[in-house]
């Protein structure tokens, strides 16, 4: 991962992805490129991942398939902080939901009441997969801040 | 407004699922067992392959307790099978609200002429396919997943070589078509000109691929992912084995890294015995080939 501007946690099962870090004993590296402040995307499996149960790179607890199983899957116009007026088609697949969180973190999204997108300093987090959607806005905000944090380091490294 | 059931919460549930291994169980312990060993998703059912095929008689759907019992047991979505045309069976596993339904060869078909049509279902539906025409009209039926047959409970991985082939190659031929060319090759593939198109524009089915049919080794799985696979189905490759629960990571792990030799080759230490397994040439020469039912 040395070298990365910022890193994607995509889609899947978590448990699955748990595993898998494990495994491959990625987990220091993920942790080295939080720290340097580089930003993070996770969707859906890749938020709760990144909740306060697992990496902890979010100050939120993510509920698992909180919208329920496949049946209840479905996709919805959705506001989202930062994209502009038009709303996004978001997709929710055995979606979780933020069931709680602290007070720094910025709620981008809400569906039905519930915070189904997210901010915590430089990791983005959504429920729904943008990843699944033409759609760019959403990755246009991880764009956004992976193109400042990287300036900022670049600035940094020059006044060093 | 919210929708559900549209063909992209279809796919995009197989689309999570990429990379991973969906194991056959048939309790909620085994299912325990898939789960913690890292298995993306479990596929619940009577009897694995191997003992339906020593037992005989008449294959069916799961009793849909067993299945509840699964549900209950495991967070990882929970698949189910029905026989070819059993729409009924299908009915019931939407109810049970299943996550995905396989209209499986492995049990015992219920229409020798029809399939499912799984677009008149909410839940998602996988099928088997031996080449690419079979892949297509199960596409046409509304699959939003396709497999290879391979030949299921012989832990013998050959037939999956050849159908993940016939179905991958077909679709480099199908991609180097012109326009004028694809009506006269959805005849010969007896699929729907649409999708046919669609194939062909894209250069790869619209769903993705998995790999089924006598992966018993992690070689086996990093075989198939090689050959285009994007996840695998193992029967009883892993509960038929000495080690199940072993086998069963090492299986993850060879899906994953199915690129990477040396964790192949660790993943492949001290597994135990590998599944008793059949020739296919026995099989066919007593017309016992699961892969010829519904094609």
């Amino acid at each position: 991962m040395v070298g990365l501007d910022g890193l994607i946690i995509p889609g899947g099962e978590s448990t699955t992805i748990a595993k898998g870090l494990e495994s491959a004993d990625l987990e220091p590296a993920l942790r080295a490129h939080h720290e340097a402040g580089r930003p993070i995307l996770g969707t859906c499996a890749g938020m709760i991942i990144c909740d306060a149960e697992h990496l902890g790179f979010i100050d939120a607890q993510a509920k698992r398939n909180a919208f329920g199983r496949q049946l209840q899957s479905f996709e919805a116009d959705l506001d989202v902080e930062g994209i502009g007026d038009e709303p996004l088609r978001a997709i929710f697949i055995r979606a979780p939901w933020v069931e709680s969180h602290g007070p720094g973190v910025e709620v981008l999204a809400e569906y039905e009441g519930h915070p189904v997108a997210i901010r915590d300093g430089n990791v983005l987090a959504s429920a729904f997969h943008p990843e699944l959607t033409e759609d760019p806005r959403f990755h246009a905000i991880f764009m956004a801040m992976t193109t400042s944090a990287s300036a900022r380091e670049g600035a940094e490294e020059r006044t060093r | 407004m919210a929708e559900r059931a549209t063909f992209r919460l279809k796919t995009g549930l197989a689309e999570m699922l990429k990379g991973g291994v969906i194991m056959d169980v048939v309790t909620p312990a085994e299912a325990r067992v898939a789960e913690d060993a890292g298995a993306c998703a479990v596929m619940a059912l009577e009897r694995v392959p191997s003992d339906i095929r020593r037992d005989g008689g008449v294959a069916r759907m799961s009793d849909p307790a067993m299945i509840k019992g699964i549900q209950a047991e495991v967070s990882i979505p929970v698949m189910a099978k029905a026989r070819i045309g059993h729409f009924a069976e299908a009915q019931v596993l939407e109810a049970l609200e299943v996550d995905y339904i396989d209209e499986s060869e492995v049990l015992t078909p219920a229409d020798e002429a029809n399939h499912i049509d799984k677009y008149g279902f909410e839940v998602p539906f996988v099928c088997g396919a031996t080449n690419l025409g079979e892949a297509l009209r199960r596409l046409g039926e509304g699959a939003a997943m396709i497999r290879s047959k391979g030949e299921a409970g012989t832990g013998n991985v050959v037939e999956a070589v050849r159908h993940m082939r016939e179905i991958n190659s077909g679709i480099r031929r199908l991609a180097q078509l012109r326009p004028e060319e694809l009506a006269a090759a959805a005849k010969e593939l007896q699929s729907p000109l649409e999708v046919v198109r669609e194939v062909a524009a894209a250069g790869r089915l619209p769903v993705p691929l998995f790999c089924a049919g006598g992966i018993a080794t992690p070689a086996d799985a990093a075989l198939m992912m090689q050959l285009g696979a994007e996840g695998n189905f193992v029967g009883s490759g892993i509960f038929k084995s000495s080690d199940p629960e072993r086998r069963a990571r090492a299986i993850v792990e060879a899906t994953t890294h199915f690129n990477d030799p040396e964790r192949v080759a660790a993943a492949s230490i001290g597994l135990g015995e590998a599944m008793a397994g059949l020739e296919i040439g026995e099989l066919a020469a007593a017309d016992a080939l699961l892969q010829n039912r519904g094609a």
